[in-house]
């Protein structure tokens, strides 16, 4: 029997940068804010052993415990799911600043032509150039969403130069870019040659040491190279538990309960009255009572919660009708690896968020009239910092082990390096999210069950991308590239990017949308559904720092509500 | 066990050493090998090299999973033709990566505690992952008697006893799925057992394998370095002597 707590204004469930930023700026306003989490507490005093790469970077000790819970998975509808048993193709979050705190930090902004882009799309090229896509506007402009994106900027203390094709800024980045280095240097010159405008990638990682406006100071990055699947020791990247979360709590408003697992939306069909959730330590259940009740635990966890609590309209495949679950997407990503027989270079130095990029081939920023695809990627080197164990560059022909793998990875580990793409991936009618029916977590909930593989738009934007990376790669030296695999079906084991989307898509209508450009749920006015869940399709970036600017929105429209109710549009 | 006293693990040291100059510089490594897989029992020769700091690797080095030494014999030999010692440097055995494995085996890692075990079990397409009911170290147990069995089949001899080039076929047919094993693909085994003799190669020295950073060195990764920051604009390569979580 579950036992009921007292009454909160607000409950946020999961507590990661969505989460952190509703508390701060509900908490500052005096709402009276409970914060469940399902992992553990955790901040910078954690991480003093944290430069060990098979501890986090290889058995992931950061993320999530799937013998708890986990997700099933099938590449199309007539085959049978099955769980995802480990963590392979992408890294879930889990714990307090969930994913905040193992990211690398890159963080740009979708592009202007990524919010409305059927719109534009279809202004420009005709409706037959999205054929086969469920594409939708997001039911919000750049421009509406410009102020909300320099607020995170500044959460965040981004340090980066403006990128020459991106929406309007009224602020330039609060940090200044991060070094220059011999591998910036000659992407940018490469890419120059080309006829491209590269620019210095925008980075979480804090170039300079940085206050931000909850008053949190953040240290000067050192370039120690452990950033992704990593936290900072030096709380020099932002992390929601160093930039956030201390304010939030000192505003006194903010409660948060860690080992708290929500299981349920408590509802009457039009309105949530709180959760349900399980000490995972003790096993005990409560009742959370909340006039609002704010959805941040990640693209799985927002659409399993609404689909296992039965509130709102599931997507249904067949009809292509329903919203909860309806356009998942991933990420499409072309690169090259380029090895240099002549040259070593210091690539086991770095930083998350250390790179160059261009943007030539994102978004519309290219005539597509004579390509087979829309929207494109952003091409970055990303100077992250290679390891021993992860890093193994061989030519293609090296076998996989024995003396000559030996010798070829230990030589090029030191002379090689990656140019990477941040594909956009567009929505199908078939690939989505439901519950499985027949694998249930560690609290007797069914698991989420992900249907997806590659489109033919995925298949011919990753074609014609990693030619484009092939070219800078040659241009910048390279003495030979490895040939590029061909993108054919989704593989749930190596891992890929933890850039999911999808699920509680935002957009102008009831009807094809779950939350309004508010994150207010259509059907149910006092729930607010926020992160990369919301996305109606993937763009060319990190997902982050729209991630970021929605859940400021989603901020001001839970204040909003807070006063007035109703539906805020 | 008789192999364990000071005496013969010093004389086969020595042979090793001796014979293994004489490969790498010569032959190359596919004698070793075979000098190996016949003529030496590998188990014994953990601080065999002239550069590994003998007391190093002597406390943590004793099995925690293993109790068979005939099945961690067959290890050790698996994992040096995976990476064999040869002129760029020592191999797994010398770098104490069969005791990494054992002792990942004995953890959380072997009993995958961390990873969805419930069934109900389905073979699943290739794109679906890991979907063996075997728990790893049962998968360990399960394929290195089967790389055993397999040699009897292939070779009519034990693995142990095989020719380098004849261990690496059998590890090949592993690999390309092509033996019939319990419970898991011989694929999922192959993979999970390269997978494994990597990270013992380059994990931090705490784990017991990466001995005296040599695996480390060979690449030229420095490790654990709290900063960067005077060195990440250098157009120069530097070398930087590695450090390990020890120095935290």
């Amino acid at each position: 029997m579950a036992k009921t707590l007292p009454k909160t204004d607000v409950v946020v469930v999961g507590v990661g940068w969505a989460g952190s930023i509703i508390a701060a700026e509900l908490g500052k306003e005096g709402l009276k804010v409970v914060g469940l989490e399902r992992g553990r507490e955790r901040g910078l005093k954690d991480y003093s052993m944290i430069h060990d790469e098979l501890r986090y970077g290889i058995r992931y000790e950061l993320m999530q415990d799937l013998s708890k819970e986990t997700l099933t998975f099938r590449n199309n509808m007539k085959e049978r799911a099955l769980p995802m048993r480990q963590l392979g193709s992408f890294l879930l979050g889990e714990g307090l600043g969930g994913s905040g705190v193992h990211w690398n930090g890159h963080t740009f902004r979708f592009l202007p032509y990524d919010f409305e882009i059927r719109s534009k799309t279809v202004e420009k090229y005709g409706e037959e150039k999205i054929k086969g896509l469920q594409l939708q506007d997001w039911g919000i402009t750049y421009d509406e969403l410009e102020p909300y994106f320099d607020k995170y900027e500044k959460a965040a203390g981004i340090g980066g130069e403006e990128n020459p094709f991106g929406g309007k800024r009224s602020n330039p980045y609060p940090n200044p870019p991060m070094k220059e280095t011999p591998l910036t240097k000659r992407f940018k010159d490469a890419a120059k040659t080309l006829g491209m405008k590269p620019y210095h990638m925008p980075s979480a990682n804090m170039s300079e040491a940085y206050e931000n406006q909850y008053g949190a100071k953040m240290a000067a990055c050192q370039y120690c190279a452990f950033c992704e699947r990593f936290g900072c020791e030096y709380g020099a990247k932002a992390d929601p538990t160093v930039a956030v979360i201390p304010f939030a709590k000192n505003t006194g408003n903010f409660e948060l309960r860690a080992h708290s697992n929500v299981t349920e939306v408590i509802h009457d069909g039009s309105k949530a009255t709180g959760v349900k959730y399980v000490d995972v330590q003790t096993k005990e259940e409560f009742i959370q009572p909340a006039e609002i009740v704010v959805l941040t635990s990640y693209v799985m966890n927002n659409t399993r919660l609404l689909l296992s609590s039965k509130l709102g309209r599931p997507y249904n495949p067949d009809t292509g009708k329903g919203v909860i679950g309806k356009n998942y997407c991933y990420q499409i990503l072309p690169g090259t690896t380029g090895f240099f027989d002549d040259e070593q270079f210091n690539t086991f130095m770095g930083a998350g968020a250390l790179g160059a990029t261009v943007d030539d081939y994102n978004g519309d920023n290219f005539d597509h009239s004579d390509v087979d695809f829309i929207h494109g990627g952003s091409i970055s080197i990303n100077q992250s910092g290679a390891r021993a164990i992860q890093h193994n560059p061989v030519p293609q022909d090296t076998p996989r082990w024995g003396k000559e793998f030996k010798k070829q990875s230990i030589k090029y580990f030191t002379r090689s390096m990656n140019i990477g793409t941040q594909g956009a991936s567009m929505p199908t009618r078939t690939n989505y999210m439901d519950l499985d029916p027949a694998y249930k977590d560690a609290y007797g909930q069914p698991l989420l069950r992900l249907t997806y593989d590659f489109s033919d738009q995925d298949k011919n934007l990753y074609n014609y991308i990693g030619k484009i990376t092939d070219q800078i790669m040659k241009e910048m030296g390279a003495s030979f590239i490895n040939d590029r695999s061909p993108l054919e079906h989704y593989d749930i084991v190596p891992y890929q990017t933890t850039h999911n989307t999808g699920g509680v898509i935002m957009g102008a209508e009831k009807e094809t949308s779950a939350v309004n450009n508010y994150l207010q749920m259509w059907d149910a006015e006092n729930v607010f559904v926020v992160g990369a869940s919301a996305f109606a399709h993937n763009g060319g970036y990190n997902p982050t720092g729209t991630v970021g600017a929605l859940a400021y929105r989603a901020a001001e429209g839970i204040l909003k509500y807070s006063k007035d109710g109703g539906a805020l549009v | 066990m008789a192999a364990k006293t000071t005496d013969s693990k010093m004389s086969r040291r020595r042979f090793l050493r001796n014979s293994s100059y004489v490969a790498g510089g010569l032959v190359g490594g596919g004698l070793l090998g075979g000098l190996i897989g016949s003529r030496f029992n590998p188990e014994t020769e953990t601080a065999s090299t002239g550069s590994v700091d003998s007391d190093h690797g002597t406390a943590n080095q004793a099995q925690l999973y293993f109790t068979n030494p005939e099945k961690f014999e067959i290890l050790q030999h698996a994992v040096e033709r995976i990476y064999p010692k040869d002129e760029t440097g020592p191999g797994a055995i010398d770098l104490g990566v069969p005791f990494f494995i054992d002792h990942q085996l004995a953890g959380s890692w072997g009993h995958n505690a961390r990873e969805y075990m419930q069934g109900p079990f389905f073979p699943g397409s290739n794109f679906q992952g890991y979907q063996s009911p075997l728990k790893r170290n049962e998968l360990f147990d399960v394929g290195i008697d089967r790389l055993d069995s397999y040699s009897q089949e292939k070779f009519k001899n034990k693995f142990t006893e095989l020719e380098g080039e004849q261990q690496d076929e059998v590890l090949k047919d592993f690999e390309a799925d092509k033996v019939k094993m319990r419970g898991a693909t011989s694929k999922t085994f192959f993979n999970q057992l390269r997978a494994a003799t990597l990270e013992g190669v380059y994990a931090d020295p705490a784990y017991g394998g990466n001995l005296n950073m040599e695996g480390w060195k060979m690449k030229s990764f420095p490790g654990h370095q709290m900063s960067y920051i005077n060195q990440i604009e250098s157009d120069k390569f530097v070398e930087i002597k590695p450090k390990g979580l020890h120095s935290y």
